[in-house]
């Protein structure tokens, strides 16, 4: 059954999502096929200006949240945890608002840092709370994360109301990958150092999880991993934010899956979290591009709604495993 | 009654007071801090006190319910999804039929039409919630929290298929605001809130044993399944008037129905109930007050509501963690 598993469902992965790559780059408004991009220069211009940075938006923002749902769900011993279910897009967006308030002609950088810096600020609270939830049931670690979230974007929603900035918010959070053009995506290419990093790391984040007294006797210095995957987190969950928005539940579906499949090596299953996390942003990706073409629904709320049907199923499951 | 016991009379004097205190709000609402024509403002204010007693009404009533018939003082029909459900129905129903739909049948059949689709779902889906398969409260909510979440995100998905104007006649018309009401719906939704008052009232002394447990209900000789099926469908018409009228309010049933069981001082639905109510409508005719004259933010109470009922929940959440 592994074996199998190993052998047949891999490849074809791998197959399905290098179509989907393909069907990405030459989907659109603009008619682009794989024959006039060698001889119409108009075709080629396009594409190089539009699809090739969208979908690569796509690949790394992809990467981006699976990689942060695997640290995070490896860090608390958590299935059910990932930046949105405990708040760090909502305190990326705040710190998004901020920047908007203060200085909104700030040029993507500066951004990206207070993103990321309140994204922080956030997942720190959340792991803080978490240290005083005296009964760690599994149940309540993401109930908690998701009422943060919610208090965290009722006060965003009020601060936006007060400067009148509701609808740039509304814009931003439901923005998806329609807007990105050469020039605007390069920052994403910082979630790949992330993803990187997170490999080699993978290993101290999975013993981190086993409880501060377990790994400070294995030897590992337990403040300091936790403290670098929350970094990781939060630099990773504060880029995308600012690029692309909101990618709700995606870092909580794509680990459970392949931890379903191919078991729980952390390491082993990180490049196959990232291909799962690719195929799944770009099917929604595409559906939205297609269903109402040629106008766009955000891949976030196709992904809002497929990501909560499977929360919701992975939690009665593992409630039926527990109950047996 | 009889002579009310000294036990019994501090709910009834501590309710006696919380209704003072609502009068007084309420006439402060109306009357103070007028600035310019008297009779145009009193006009203006009167239907916004309207829309908040219905809103105080079936939020705070509907959700006292709630927690006696799922035993627990932490879920109410907002946080696991209601409010998203009722979005859902009415996007759905422009979905299928037409912005047109939404124009053409105004008035009591539209409203009934929508009111009973959102209560067969609803009494539906959330009876198989409470059928006893989940082991743990924390998971109920859990999955209510998400599928309300499910529900939002198919009811944005549906609005993006939809044609420009449709969508612009669902928006008008899906959720009202506090501060901009649609004075036409006040009267029906008076009558239909008198009227459930009405069924809750005589059925108050069941609720109370309710409160006991599945168990203890049918061991003296209440129906619990039927109850409990009864006093959803309940809610759910409460939760359509209220969201219809006011817009979503995910944590305003739960601020004021914890408060109600901190200030009555008695399990009995006669005193929680009505407590529930009034202290709705103080929280809600005082908060626009204040936010209006003192801060110049009127259109922001529900999202200041939003803000203090989720701390509120979560501090309840984390202490009630201990087991």
């Amino acid at each position: 059954m592994f074996r199998l598993r190993r052998t047949v469902v891999l490849p074809l992965l791998i197959a399905l999502t290098v179509a989907l790559i393909i069907t990405s780059l030459l989907v659109g408004g603009y008619d682009i096929t794989l024959a006039n991009l060698f001889t119409d220069p108009d075709a080629r211009e396009m594409f190089f200006i539009s699809r090739i940075p969208r979908t690569l938006a796509l690949i790394f923002a992809a990467v981006a949240m699976s990689v942060c749902g695997v640290i995070m769900q490896a860090i608390t011993q958590n299935k059910f945890v990932e930046p949105t279910t405990v708040g760090s897009s909502q305190w990326a967006g705040l710190g998004i608002l901020v920047m908007l308030i203060l200085a909104p002609n700030a040029a993507p950088m500066p951004r990206m840092i207070v993103a990321s810096v309140f994204a922080f600020i956030g997942t720190m609270l959340f792991m803080f709370v978490l240290r005083r939830i005296p009964l760690r049931s599994s149940m309540v670690v993401p109930l908690v994360g998701i009422m943060l979230g919610a208090v965290v974007g009722a006060i965003t929603t009020f601060i936006a109301g007060q400067f009148n900035l509701l609808q740039s918010m509304s814009s931003w959070a439901s923005g998806g990958f329609s807007g990105i053009v050469r020039g605007f995506y390069e920052p994403l290419w910082a979630t790949v150092i992330v993803a990187i990093l997170a490999f080699f790391l993978a290993n101290r984040f999975t013993v981190a999880g086993l409880g501060r007294d377990l790994a400070t006797n294995i030897g590992l210095n337990y403040e300091r991993t936790v403290l670098i995957g929350i970094l990781m987190v939060a630099l990773a969950t504060g880029v995308t934010s600012v690029v692309v928005g909101f990618i709700p539940f995606l870092g909580l579906v794509v680990p459970n899956i392949v931890s379903m499949l191919l078991g729980d090596d952390l390491r082993r299953n990180l490049p196959w979290v990232a291909v799962v996390g690719i195929c799944f942003l770009l099917a929604c990706d595409l559906i939205g591009r297609v269903i109402v073409a040629p106008m766009e629904i955000p891949a976030s709320v196709i992904l809002g709604f497929i990501g909560a049907a499977v929360f919701i199923g992975l939690v009665l499951r593992q409630q039926r495993r527990v109950g047996a | 009654m009889s002579a009310p016991s000294p036990r019994a009379a501090r709910p009834l004097l501590r309710l006696g007071i919380v209704a003072l205190i609502a009068a007084l709000v309420v006439a402060g609402f109306l009357l103070l801090m007028i600035r310019g024509s008297f009779s145009y403002s009193l006009g203006v204010r009167s239907t916004m006190l309207g829309a908040m007693i219905i809103a105080a009404f079936t939020q705070g009533v509907g959700t006292v319910i709630f927690h006696t018939i799922t035993q627990n003082r932490i879920l109410t029909p907002s946080i696991i999804g209601f409010d998203s459900m009722y979005t859902l129905m009415q996007t759905l129903m422009v979905f299928f039929f037409g912005g047109t739909v939404i124009s053409n049948t105004e008035g009591i059949p539209k409203l009934l039409a929508q009111t009973l689709l959102m209560v067969i779902f609803a009494t539906l889906l959330y009876r198989w919630l409470f059928s006893g398969k989940f082991g743990s409260l924390y998971l109920l909510l859990l999955v209510g929290v998400v599928i309300g979440m499910a529900f939002s995100s198919l009811s944005v998905f549906l609005q993006r298929l939809l044609s420009p104007t449709e969508f612009d006649l669902l928006s008008v018309k899906l959720f009202g605001r506090i501060s901009a009401v649609n004075p036409e719906y006040l009267p029906l939704a008076f009558g239909i809130c008198a009227l459930i008052g009405l069924v809750i009232w005589r059925r108050r002394h069941r609720l109370d044993v309710l409160l006991l447990g599945r168990d203890a209900a049918t061991a003296v000789g209440v129906n619990h399944r039927r109850e409990l099926t009864i006093m959803l469908m309940l809610i759910a018409v409460m939760v359509s008037f209220s969201t219809a009228l006011v817009g979503p309010m995910t944590f305003f049933g739960f601020i004021v129905a914890t408060l109600a069981y901190q200030v009555t001082g008695s399990h009995r639905h006669q005193y929680v109930l009505p407590m529930a109510f009034l202290l709705g409508i103080i929280t809600l005719a005082g908060g626009q007050f204040i936010l209006q004259n003192i801060f110049y933010a009127g259109g922001f109470l529900t999202v200041i509501i939003e803000f203090v009922g989720g701390i509120l929940f979560l501090v309840l959440l984390l202490r009630k963690g201990t087991p």
